[in-house]
């Protein structure tokens, strides 16, 4: 069923990742007769190979290959080369993601006239607003079967979520509930209701958790008009004289270079490997690399203002058990600058198990002061803050002088925080404490960030061509049948978790890319 | 000792390089589960003899005596008062492995040793009768690349080790059982 296409086939979409975006939009063209070639640097895991071991399961899917960093972040000092903890399998970040899906705030789309001039930060308002975002969210939500939308029912709330629930009604937070996740309540779509196994980041081995891995890759593939190849890394991607897009070089399962020919290549190896692709394929054309001409491939990484908060309580909770991040606190997502910050955060639960406690709790630390927290594992609650961070020009992918395995230049990831990143999380940092105590902690620890989760803004969209890479489709500004199709199109992160933005803009690109291409624009 | 268990070991650490493998079937002759101190003795043909736990372990590239004090080093930068001497071992025992083919590595653990050990003074780090004082020692080396080392080693050398685990609580593995829906994923009483 699945179609095989030649590598002379000029006629296909060649997309370059499969996860949310690149597995998203390939069966979104499928299902509309387009024909799609997916390239994907990882192997295929499905979904009963995952396992329910952290650093197993890091092993099997997390992307490893070299990176490097510099900067003032922490995660420079404590993870040289891991800026980011994302993946390289079929099915992307998917696989690892919790599953929290919040829409955008309308404000949020408008980032630079709300929030005005923030020294320090390259604010800008997207070229689309909220409202002409809500029938691809519509969609999106439908798709992932998005609890509390649609009718569907929220997730039970596990013992986590009692204790973040509990200490927010004691501080008089009203928006609290078990959040609006892509995990199924009940059975749907042929998969499985959520079993409470607790290891969503390890990829669900229920399948209740949605990942393209096992949702839009095999619906793509059953319309026989789309091939995934795994283990398939793109090196480069090439154009004619006419400087657009003619197909990618890329390294197939045997250590091949092959040449795909296209007529259209979408990006959507997430915001780290996609500007370092656009860079590495400079030519005399395109020196700077390509879409590159406003000089801002790779410039404005968000990464979220993120942190946690561990309490601790003279009885037992066991947060491992059950959904990950099924919880959340929603009135301080709002902007309000009074807090001392612009822009907001979320507050949604978390739970690590013992292997990555200890290696991210406190990254360094050691003695009692680390390991009576240990000790006390059974009894901790846990939260995740995620919060909108300012873009800056200098907070950049670029690259370094290291090189891969394929002997390319790696990404070397930059980034500081700026002022009201630093505001804002030592607001939620309080607030979260805040809860904690409210209902009892005996101890609450602040945790740093972790390598990066989400990461954004590389690839940024903009009215102006010389302000940013993309249009309001995703389009380059340089180059018409180059796409950005991940999160790296975001103009500015606000305070949600990024994947359902990220699914909706890719529904919205496929049905541009058909009416262009049925329209021979592209 | 499954397959399952013995994976644990080989997966990359995020700050550095994994610890090697380490076979417990090899490793652990016997096991219990009390912890007394750092009663290990060396033996006359250099192994290293927990009586008290009752196991015993070959070192085949670094000093036994320097295996011995690495574990107690391990000891007071993660001291777990519930935790046997033998899961120290376990977690201290890649750089032995390590040790027998990479030179630089070997220096670095010996001469770290050697180091702490000139500086307790009489009796080195083993005759320091307090975990204070040795703690205060080691507080004055923490930025050196032997302590790194040696802690960063044991993120994973220790906190990866499934009988540790069970020590904590966390229960691990849970899809073979059926997930939590039926087992408690909510029962918290007090809240
Ligand atoms: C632990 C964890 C928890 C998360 N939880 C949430 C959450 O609750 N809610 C939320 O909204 N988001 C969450 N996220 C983030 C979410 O996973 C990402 O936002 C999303 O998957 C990004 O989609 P993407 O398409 O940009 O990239 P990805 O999903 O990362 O896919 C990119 C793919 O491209 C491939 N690739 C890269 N370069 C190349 C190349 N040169 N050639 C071929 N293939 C290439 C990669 O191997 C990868 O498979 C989480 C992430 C992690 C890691
Ligand atoms: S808790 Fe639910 S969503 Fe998470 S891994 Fe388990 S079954 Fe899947």
């Amino acid at each position: 069923m699945a179609a095989p296409y030649d590598l002379n086939d000029g006629s296909v979409v060649v997309i370059i990742g499969s996860g949310a975006g690149g597995g998203t939009l390939g069966n979104e063209l499928a299902q509309k007769g387009i024909d799609v070639v997916i390239l994907e640097a990882g192997s295929r895991h499905e979904y009963e190979d995952f396992v329910n071991d952290e650093w197993a399961s890091f092993g099997q899917l997390a992307w490893t290959d070299m990176r490097t960093t510099s900067g003032s972040w922490r995660v420079h000092k404590d993870f040289p080369n891991l800026p980011a903890w994302i993946v390289k399998a079929v099915g992307g970040s998917t696989t690892h993601w919790a599953g929290a899906s919040l829409r955008f705030q309308e404000h949020e789309f408008k980032a630079r006239t709300t929030y005005g001039h923030v020294a320090g930060a390259n604010l800008l308002d997207w070229p689309i607003t909220l409202a002409e975002l809500a029938p691809w969210y519509d969609k999106a939500e439908a798709k992932l079967g998005v609890t509390l939308t649609n009718g569907l029912p929220g997730l039970p709330g596990n013992n986590n979520f009692k204790i973040l629930k509990a200490g927010a009604d004691k501080l008089g937070y009203k928006e609290v509930h078990t959040g609006r996740m892509a995990i199924n309540s009940v059975q749907r779509d042929d998969r499985n209701a959520c079993q409470q196994t607790g290891f969503c980041f390890q990829g669900c081995k229920w399948g209740a958790k949605w990942s393209t891995l096992y949702t839009e890759i095999p619906k793509g593939e059953a319309t026989g008009r789309m091939e995934v190849r795994p283990n398939s890394h793109v090196l480069k991607i090439e154009h004619d004289a006419s400087g657009k897009a003619s197909g990618v070089v890329y390294v197939d399962k045997d250590g091949k270079q092959q040449r795909q020919k296209a007529r259209i290549v979408a990006v959507a190896g997430n915001s780290i490997e996609s500007p370092r692709l656009l860079l590495n394929s400079a030519s005399s054309m395109f020196p700077d690399g390509l879409a590159n001409s406003s000089g801002q491939v790779g410039r404005n990484y968000m990464r979220h203002m993120t942190a946690s908060v561990y309490g601790v309580f003279d009885k037992p909770v066991h947060m491992y058990r059950g959904t990950t991040m099924a919880g959340i606190v929603q009135d301080e997502a709002r902007h309000d600058d009074s807090r001392g910050f612009v822009a907001g955060y979320e507050l949604e639960t978390l739970s690590l198990g013992i292997p990555f406690m200890a290696a991210f709790l406190n990254p360094g630390g050691w003695g009692r002061e680390f390991t009576t927290v240990l000790d006390s594992y059974t009894h901790m609650a846990g939260m995740w803050i995620v919060g909108e961070d300012m873009p800056q020009e200098t907070n950049r992918v670029s690259l370094s002088g290291a090189v891969d395995q394929h002997g390319l230049p790696v990404a070397n990831v930059h980034f500081d925080d700026h002022p009201n990143d630093i505001a804002m999380r030592n607001h939620a940092w309080a607030q979260g404490r805040a809860i904690y105590e409210a209902v009892g902690a005996t101890r609450t620890l602040p945790t740093p960030p972790y390598p990066s989760t989400h990461n954004l803004g590389t690839n940024r969209m903009s009215a102006r061509a010389q302000d940013g890479v993309v249009n309001q489709w995703g389009q380059t500004h340089d180059i018409g049948n180059l796409f950005i199709s991940d999160g790296s199109q975001f103009t500015t992160g606000g305070a949600e978790n990024p994947t359902l933005t990220i699914v909706a803009l890719a529904i919205r690109q496929a049905d541009y890319i058909a009416k262009e291409m049925s329209a021979k624009t592209i | 000792m499954t397959a399952h268990h013995d994976h644990h070991h080989h997966h990359p650490h995020p700050g550095g390089k994994a610890p090697a493998a380490i076979s417990r079937r090899r490793f652990l002759q016997r096991s219990s589960e009390i912890a007394i101190g750092t009663a290990i003795a060396v033996t006359a043909g250099g192994t290293l003899l927990n009586s008290a736990e009752a196991w015993a372990t070959e070192v085949k590239a670094l000093k036994p005596e320097t295996l011995r004090t690495l574990i107690a080093v391990a000891r007071d930068i993660y001291p777990h008062d519930r935790i046997a001497d033998r899961f120290y071992a376990i977690a201290v025992k890649s750089h032995d492995d390590t040790a027998a083919t990479d030179e630089g590595h070997k220096a670095l653990i010996e001469t770290g040793i050697a180091t702490l050990d000139t500086a307790a003074g009489a009796g080195g780090y083993l005759g320091m009768q307090w975990e204070a004082d040795r703690v205060a020692l080691l507080r004055t080396i923490d930025d050196t690349a032997f302590f790194q080392a040696v802690r960063g080693g044991l993120v994973v050398g220790l906190y990866n080790q499934p009988d540790v685990w069970t020590i904590f609580g966390y229960e691990g593995e849970s899809y073979s059982k059926g997930g939590y829906i039926d087992r408690g994923f909510d029962d918290i009483d007090w809240i």
